[in-house]
């Protein structure tokens, strides 16, 4: 029996990258949206987030999260939400200060929008 | 000190002796399963029928296995290895049980005494004793060709297991009832990738297109019975592969075609021929080879036990 | 897209950030990925998970060679599940990277580029079976004792693929001492190659701890942001200490005439290590090097028309 919650539970679901990495987009893998996984160990227990891929569409994230992180153990539901579409909270609000693309994955509430011409670290 | 604690805690929390790795514990699946031969069926067959079944996982098991730390992305990596290690746990059930009815053939005296029959049979067995079919022996190719003969092999299978699943032989029937949930996924892994190949870019859609057009003719013999299932099938205990062929041409063409892939014409049935050992002569070179491949080792420590 | 920017609001508030910072590392608190961390936290995690996730993906050769003519079947599905774990292990640790912005397609470039290091002991060759049981007994040990400690990383997502890491290396640890127990009851040729293998793995595994802590420039730093918890030569000791009663109870014997018990410590005390060798091989001139990374190259290059096909796909059917 797999014990994936157990790894988990103290997770909250990770954020993604705070940015790219400025390549030139490429035909590839590179293209291929984050996505946070879920798995429900046994019945009876939550969804946790056990960690994150990048797959082409959906479907093959899902298939490709239950050969990764249950190694398809048959009991186990697993959700797959692209990054993109989670919006999160701040653990401690503190991460106002980076500036994502936007693309990723928080929603930055607009008053920590930060000008483009502020000089980088 | 602190770490050890959570190492052990974490190895103590498993306990489990039987697991050398991740999901791949070694609980009996035939625990608990009749082994008797049925009445009117003759060992010998039902030997050579385990072998025929057993073989063509173990081969295209190997083929799998030749793409480990070579495939196209790490996801496939691991898909490979599951697939590839559900083939084997077959191939190692319905070896042991031919060897279970009696049928080693001369693997036994090569092998000595010492050895396992589900390895005596894979490892000291020459390819004329082996029983696959062309599909599952061609060489691997490229991603296409691997993914296109998966979706082909698993299909056949696929249909194949979910009708033994009522085999008279409850050992047979218990493989393939294990095996209908393996085969399903393989089959699926395929066919999504069989879709994304053949409607994805335009090298993509022409691998994929020489890939069935080079696998197609292997399917004569596919649906045609040897003797022994001719006999099995009546009695209850195999399946005849001519019933399979509806199942199996339908599952494929509506693959292909969701994958504006080609369906070539199905070649004429032909007589068997590597289920009988009598492999078509490309094919007996490309099984020679791959024999090699898995058995020199233990051909070169006879006696030795690992 | 903007460029990826880390922007400062104040300085005051720079100083808040680092305090609170400062704060969970020294409450033993993990650090998590949204949370604010010094630039060269971050670059030094990267690098580090990023090494560990090569060393696990380059692994996977010296075993995979002998997938194919495993002795027995049940050998086979027993490395082969291993092989495999190995890779998933890749995959969670890429996957920690990437929630500190790094781009696991970078990072590969960066390994077949030679930009990025993994453990040197996967670039000697495995020239017996006796080598895959050695693997998982010295290889796999040397890790358990190196990775135990980062089960408490003060990075969150790091910690957590550690722990599930742990646990499977534990199999594979087990998995390959129980192949030397079976083939040291077996024939004396087998015997032979277990001794062969123990004798050329020896010293390649000690060399997995890193240089001596004399010349560790960077570890204090690491130690103090809770990414490294003991230094080299504590964590070699420790291996050493825990593998000579195996290596008894086996049979065979470490290559190492300066072994001995010390009865003060109780601790083992062991000859010098070639640290030049340790530099040639992470220089790139080991044994199999080259041929490591040309199959790493060749994965990539050969496989990106499968990639290309499956965005290619996803793009005409969203
Ligand atoms: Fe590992
Ligand atoms: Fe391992």
């Amino acid at each position: 029996m797999t014990d994936v919650t157990a790894e988990g539970g103290r997770n909250t679901p990770s954020s993604p990258p705070l940015a790219g990495s400025g390549r030139p987009p490429g035909r590839g893998r590179r293209d291929w949206p984050l996505y946070e996984v879920f798995v429900r160990g046994k019945r009876g227990l939550n969804h946790v987030h056990v960690g994150s891929l990048h797959a082409p569409d959906d479907e093959m994230a899902v298939h490709a999260a239950r050969d990764l992180y249950t190694r398809r153990n048959e009991g186990v539901s697993i959700w797959v939400v692209r990054s993109t579409d989670i919006t999160a909270s701040s653990p401690d609000e503190k991460d106002a200060l980076f500036a994502p693309s936007g693309d990723k994955v928080y929603r930055h509430p607009t008053f920590y929008e930060i000008p483009e011409d502020v000089p980088h670290i | 000190m602190h770490e050890e604690t959570v190492y052990d805690a974490l190895t103590a929390a498993h306990g489990d002796d039987a697991r050398w790795a991740f999901g791949a514990g070694f609980d009996d699946p035939l625990a608990g399963v009749d082994t008797t031969v049925p009445d009117r069926v003759e060992p010998a067959d039902l030997g050579a029928y385990c072998l025929m079944l057993g073989d063509d996982a173990l081969v295209l098991s190997q083929r799998l296995i030749e793409w480990i730390t070579r495939a196209p992305e790490l996801e496939e990596e691991v898909a490979f290895a599951n697939v590839a290690l559900d083939l084997l746990g077959q191939a190692r059930l319905l070896l042991a049980r031919a060897g279970s009815v009696g049928v080693l053939g001369r693997s036994r005296e090569r092998a000595g005494a010492s050895i396992p029959d589900e390895d005596a049979l894979a490892y000291f067995r020459d390819p004329d004793e082996f029983r696959c079919t062309a599909l599952v022996v061609a060489d691997g190719g490229d991603f296409a060709r691997t993914l296109v003969r998966l979706l082909m092999a698993s299909t056949w299978r696929l249909a194949l297991f979910t009708q033994l699943q009522s085999s008279r032989d409850p050992v047979l029937a218990a493989i393939a009832g294990k095996g209908v949930a393996e085969l399903s996924y393989h089959r699926s892994h395929a066919a999504r990738w069989v879709l994304r190949l053949g409607d994805g870019t335009a090298e993509s859609h022409r691998r994929a297109q020489a890939a069935v057009d080079f696998l197609w003719p292997l399917t004569a013999d596919l649906f045609t019975p040897t003797e022994v299932e001719a006999r099995l099938a009546p009695a209850g205990v195999a399946v005849d592969p001519g019933r399979l062929r509806e199942e199996v041409h339908g599952v494929l063409t509506d693959v292909l075609t969701r994958a504006t892939l080609t369906v070539p014409e199905w070649p004429a049935s032909a007589p068997p021929t590597g289920r009988l050992g009598q492999h078509d002569p490309g094919r007996s070179e490309e099984l020679t080879d791959l024999l090699a491949g898995l058995q020199g080792l233990a051909r070169r420590h006879p006696g030795a036990t690992w | 897209m903007p460029a990826p920017t880390l922007t400062r609001a104040d300085a005051a508030d720079e100083t808040a950030l680092q305090e609170h910072f400062d704060a969970t590392i020294a409450a033993e608190h993990r650090i998590e990925p949204r949370d604010w961390m010094p630039e060269g936290y971050r670059k030094t995690l990267v690098r580090q998970i990023a090494q560990h996730a090569h060393s696990e993906i380059i692994g996977m050769q010296p075993e995979g060679d002998w997938l194919l003519a495993a002795p027995s079947l049940r050998r086979k599905a027993i490395l082969l599940a291993k092989v495999q774990d190995e890779a998933g292990h890749g995959l969670y640790l890429y996957s920690a990277t990437e929630t500190l912005g790094a781009d696991r397609a970078d990072l590969t470039d960066k390994l077949i580029e030679g930009r990025q290091k993994y453990s040197s002991i996967f670039n000697y060759p495995t020239l017996t079976y006796a080598d895959v049981g050695v693997i998982g007994w010295l290889v796999d040990g040397a890790a358990i004792c190196n990775q135990v400690p980062l089960c408490r990383s003060s990075y969150g997502p790091y910690a957590r693929a550690m722990i599930r890491i742990c646990k499977e290396e534990s199999f594979h640890q087990r998995q390959g001492y129980e192949l030397l127990l079976t083939m040291m009851r077996g024939t004396g040729e087998q015997q032979a190659m277990v001794q062969d293998a123990v004798d050329r793995w020896w010293w390649p595994s000690l060399m997995m701890f890193g240089p001596p802590d004399t010349e560790s420039p960077n570890s204090a730093q690491s130690m103090a942001w809770g990414i490294k918890r003991h230094s080299n030569d504590e964590l070699r000791q420790r291996y050493v200490d825990m593998t000579v009663p195996q290596a008894e109870f086996l049979g065979v014997t470490l290559p190492d005439p300066e072994l001995e018990l010390d009865p003060e410590t109780g601790r083992y005390r062991f000859g010098a290590i070639d640290w030049e060798e340790f530099k040639r091989v992470l220089a790139g001139n080991g044994p199999r090097n080259a041929e490591r990374i040309a199959r790493r190259r060749a994965a990539r290059d050969d496989g990106a028309w499968v990639l290309a096909a499956a965005t290619a796909y996803a793009e005409k059917h969203s």
